[in-house]
C-alpha cells in the first residue's frame, strides 16, 4: 500500500513538474517568435496567471500591458499639458486623441477579439496601438523635440504592442 | 398668383436638384455619396444578402455603441434597386444563451417554398462559437423586419466529441440541396493551422449531422473565415442557384484568409460530397483573389429575379483608430458586383451591378485619341470626388517595351519598385484620381506592359502613396496582372470614385482593385481628375468617358 502511495506521489509530482515546464515552454517558444524576447518574457512572467494560460491568455496579458503603458503615457501627456508650454499645446492635444484611440478602440477591440476568438481584430488593434504611439511621437516634428518622458512611453507602447501582435498572430 | 408660381418653380427645381447636389457635410469629407454605410458607428461583414418578393435585403455586422468593432449585432436595410436603401431596426440582437456575446456573420437560404431562413454564428455565454437559426416572424411583411430565433438553438456547436475548436467555428454559408435531398452547409474552421470547411447535412434544417470529412481543407493556411460555395456556369455570365447541378457548371469555393478573399474553381462531386480543386488555392500565397486591394469578408447570393450572382464585400478604414473614433464611423460596403466565370474558365470576373449606372449624370466624352509619352490631360466638367470613369487604351507600338525580370513574380512588388508611376517604357499610363490641381496630391491607377520572353504581360497598379499630403495612414501600393493580350485586345479601365474609396476594374472586370484614401486637398471642388502617360511610347486612347455620380439614398 505504502509503495503504491509513494509511486502515486512521485508520478503526481512528475506530472506537475512536466506541466510547469510545458507551460514555461509555451512562454519561451512564444516569446522566441516575437520582436523582443526579453520584453516578452519579463512581461509574461510578471503576470501571476501566465504559467497556466493558453496562447489567447498570453495575448490578453500582453494587451493588458499595452493598456497599462498607454494609461501611463496619457497621464504623462496630461501632466505636460498642465505645465502649459504653448508650443507643446497642439502636439499634446493630438497625443491625447491618439492615446484615446488606443484605450477606447484598440484595447477593448483586442480584448474582445481574444476572448471570443476573432484574433485578426486583436492583431489590427495592436498594429494600430503601435501606430498611434508613432503618430504621437511624430506630432512634435518640426515644432519642438518631444519631451523625453513621453518619448519613452511612446517607445514602450510600440514595443509592447509589437510583441502582442506577434503573439496574436499565432492564433490566426 | 405670380408670386406663388415663382415659389412653386423654385420648389420644383430644388426638389429636382436634390439627387444631383453634393450633399456634403463639411465636417465629414470622407463619408461616401453612393456606397452603403450606416449613418454612424462600426460596420464590418455583409450578412445574409438575399432577394425576397422582389426586395433586396442586406444585413451587416454592426456595433450600435461605437465606431470600433464590438457588441456586434445584425443591422438591416432593404432596397428595390441595390442602389438606394431603406434602413430598418436591428434584425438580430444579442438575447439568448446562444448569442448573448455576439451575433456574428452568417447567410440566408431560400427554402424551396420561397421562405428565407438565416443561419448565423452566435457567441454564447462561455464565449464559444455556435451556429443558430433565425426565421422571419411575419412572411407577409415585405421588409421582413422581425426575426425569431429557433428554440432548438444552437443547431451546431463544438463539443468534446467532435473536438471542434470553439474559437474557430463560424460563418455558415447559404445551404444547398444534395443528391439525397438533404441540405448541406459549410462552416469556416481550422484544425491547428490548417484551414477547413466543415460540412454539415440536414433534412429539416433543424437537426444537423457533421459529415465525416470537411468539404475541403488546406495545410497551414490559417483560419478560413466567411467561406462561400456556389456553382458557376461555364456557358454564360448568368448566375446559378446555389443548389444548381448538372452539365455546364463548375463550383467555386471561397474563403477569407490572410487579409484577402481567395477562391478555388473546381468540380463538386455531388455523390461523394467532395470538392475537387482545379484552379487556385486557399493558401497564404493564393493567386486567385476577388480583389487585389482592400476587400474582405465578402459573400455572394443568387438574384433569382435577374439571374445574376451578386457579390458584396466589406471595405474597412485605412486610418488609425483615433481618426475613425473622431469621425464617428468605420467601414463601407463595396458597390455590389455581378460575378461570373470568365470564358477561359481560368478565373472569375466581376463588374459593378448595372443599376449603379442610374446615378450617372453630366456625361463627358473626351476627344483625346492619343496620349503622348510624358503627357497629362485634365478630364474637366466632372465632379472628380464623386465620379465614374471608363477609359480604353490601345498599344500601337511595342518598341519601347521593358523586359520583365522572371524573378519578379509579385505584381504588388513590381508596382512598388521604381517609386511609383514614374517614367517607363510602355506605361505607366492611366488615371490620376482625387488629385489636387497642382498634382501634388493624387491616387494613381494605371497599366504597365512588359515583355516576358514568351508574351506581353499587362500589370495594373493602384498607388495610394501620394493620396494625402497632410494625413498619415496606411498608403499601400496594390497590383494585379490582367489576363489580356495587348497585341489583340484593348486595355480597359473603369474606376468608381466616391470621396474616400475607389474601385478600379481592369480588362472589363478581370482584375479588380479597391482602395481607401483620405485626401487633404483633393476634396469636393478641390478634387481633379487627369489621364496621364509617363512612358516613352505614345498610347492610343480609343474611348474616354466620365460621369458625375449623383448621391444615393442610403439612410
Amino acid at each position: 500500500m505504502k509503495n503504491q502511495q509513494i509511486i502515486c506521489l512521485i508520478l503526481l509530482t512528475l506530472i506537475i513538474i512536466h506541466q510547469t515546464y510545458a507551460d514555461e515552454n509555451l512562454i519561451q517558444t512564444t516569446c522566441n517568435n516575437t520582436p523582443n524576447y526579453q520584453l516578452c518574457i519579463n512581461t509574461l512572467r510578471a503576470s501571476p496567471g501566465s504559467a497556466t494560460v493558453d496562447m489567447a491568455g498570453l495575448g490578453l496579458i500582453m494587451v493588458a500591458a499595452v493598456k497599462a503603458m498607454s494609461e501611463q503615457a496619457l497621464s504623462a501627456v496630461n501632466s505636460l499639458r498642465k505645465s502649459g508650454q504653448p508650443k507643446l499645446s497642439q502636439p499634446l492635444q493630438r497625443c491625447t486623441d491618439f492615446y484615446n484611440g488606443v484605450l477606447k478602440a484598440d484595447v477593448p477591440m483586442a480584448e474582445e477579439a481574444l476572448r471570443k476568438g476573432d484574433p485578426k481584430f486583436g492583431e489590427d488593434g495592436m498594429v494600430d496601438a503601435a501606430f498611434e504611439a508613432e503618430l504621437c511621437e511624430g506630432a512634435f516634428k518640426g515644432v519642438v523635440a518631444p519631451p523625453p518622458s513621453l518619448s519613452g512611453f511612446n517607445k514602450d507602447v510600440r514595443d509592447l504592442a509589437g510583441v502582442a501582435r506577434a503573439i496574436i498572430r499565432n492564433l490566426l | 398668383m405670380a408670386y406663388f408660381l415663382n415659389w412653386l418653380i423654385i420648389c420644383v427645381i430644388s426638389v429636382l436638384e436634390m439627387q444631383t447636389t453634393l450633399q456634403v457635410n463639411p465636417n465629414q469629407p470622407y463619408r461616401t455619396a453612393y456606397h452603403f454605410q450606416p449613418p454612424k458607428n462600426w460596420m464590418n461583414d455583409p450578412n445574409g444578402p438575399m432577394i425576397y418578393n422582389g426586395i433586396y435585403h442586406l444585413f451587416y455586422q454592426y456595433n450600435p455603441e461605437g465606431a470600433g468593432w464590438g457588441n456586434i449585432v445584425w443591422a438591416h436595410s432593404t432596397s428595390k434597386d441595390l442602389v438606394n436603401w431603406e434602413p430598418h431596426p436591428i434584425a438580430i440582437h444579442r438575447t439568448n444563451e446562444s448569442d448573448i456575446n455576439g451575433c456574428w456573420s452568417g447567410s440566408a437560404t431560400i427554402l424551396p417554398q420561397g421562405k428565407p431562413v438565416i443561419l448565423y454564428t452566435g457567441i454564447n455565454s462561455q464565449n464559444q462559437q455556435v451556429q443558430n437559426l433565425a426565421i422571419p416572424k411575419n412572411l407577409s411583411d415585405p421588409h421582413l423586419i422581425e426575426w425569431i430565433k429557433s428554440p432548438y438553438n444552437p443547431l451546431m456547436a463544438p463539443t468534446d466529441e467532435n473536438k471542434i475548436d470553439a474559437s474557430s467555428f463560424r460563418d455558415p454559408t447559404t445551404a444547398w440541396l444534395g443528391h439525397d435531398g438533404r441540405w448541406r452547409v459549410i462552416i469556416g474552421n481550422k484544425m491547428g493551422h490548417d484551414g477547413r470547411a466543415v460540412l454539415y447535412t440536414s433534412r429539416d434544417f433543424i437537426h444537423w449531422s457533421q459529415a465525416e470529412h470537411p468539404l475541403f481543407s488546406n495545410k497551414d493556411s490559417g483560419m478560413w473565415e466567411c467561406p462561400d460555395f456556389f456553382p458557376v456556369s461555364t456557358r454564360s455570365a448568368d448566375g446559378v442557384d446555389t443548389s444548381g447541378v448538372g452539365e455546364g457548371l463548375k463550383h467555386v469555393l471561397k474563403a477569407s484568409l490572410n487579409d484577402a478573399d481567395s477562391y478555388v474553381i473546381g468540380t463538386y462531386n455531388i455523390e461523394k460530397d467532395v470538392f475537387v480543386p482545379e484552379k487556385g488555392s486557399l493558401g497564404l500565397d493564393s493567386e486567385l483573389k476577388y480583389d487585389h486591394g482592400k476587400f474582405y469578408a465578402s459573400k455572394t447570393f443568387f438574384d433569382s429575379s435577374t439571374k445574376r450572382r451578386i457579390l458584396w464585400g466589406w471595405i474597412n478604414e485605412s486610418t488609425d483608430a483615433a481618426t475613425y473614433q473622431l469621425k464617428g464611423w468605420s467601414g463601407l460596403q463595396a458597390i455590389p458586383r455581378k460575378i461570373w466565370l470568365d470564358k477561359t474558365g481560368n478565373q472569375l470576373v466581376q463588374w459593378p451591378v448595372e443599376e449603379i449606372e442610374k446615378l450617372r449624370t453630366s456625361k463627358v466624352i473626351s476627344r483625346l485619341t492619343e496620349l503622348k509619352g510624358g503627357s497629362v490631360h485634365e478630364i474637366s466638367n466632372v465632379t472628380a470626388s464623386q465620379a465614374d470613369v471608363e477609359i480604353s487604351f490601345e498599344i500601337s507600338t511595342f518598341e519601347n517595351v521593358e523586359e520583365l525580370d522572371p524573378s519578379w513574380t509579385s505584381p504588388q512588388a513590381i508596382c512598388g519598385q521604381k517609386g511609383g508611376p514614374t517614367k517607363g517604357g510602355l506605361g505607366p499610363f492611366g488615371l490620376l484620381v482625387l488629385a489636387s490641381k497642382d498634382i501634388q496630391e493624387y491616387t494613381a491607377v494605371y497599366f504597365r506592359v512588359y515583355n516576358n520572353e514568351t508574351k506581353y504581360v499587362v500589370l495594373m497598379c493602384s498607388d495610394q502613396t501620394r493620396s494625402s499630403l497632410h494625413l498619415d495612414y496606411d498608403k499601400p501600393i496594390y497590383g494585379a496582372f490582367v489576363d489580356l493580350d495587348p497585341m489583340k485586345e484593348k486595355l480597359s479601365l473603369r474606376t468608381l470614385i466616391d470621396r474616400s474609396i475607389l474601385e478600379s476594374f481592369g480588362g472589363e472586370g478581370k482584375a479588380c482593385i479597391t482602395a481607401r484614401v483620405y485626401p487633404s486637398v483633393a476634396i469636393d471642388k478641390g478634387a481633379h481628375m487627369y489621364v496621364f502617360n509617363n512612358g516613352s511610347s505614345n498610347i492610343k486612347v480609343s474611348e474616354l468617358v466620365a460621369w458625375s455620380m449623383k448621391t444615393a439614398q442610403i439612410n
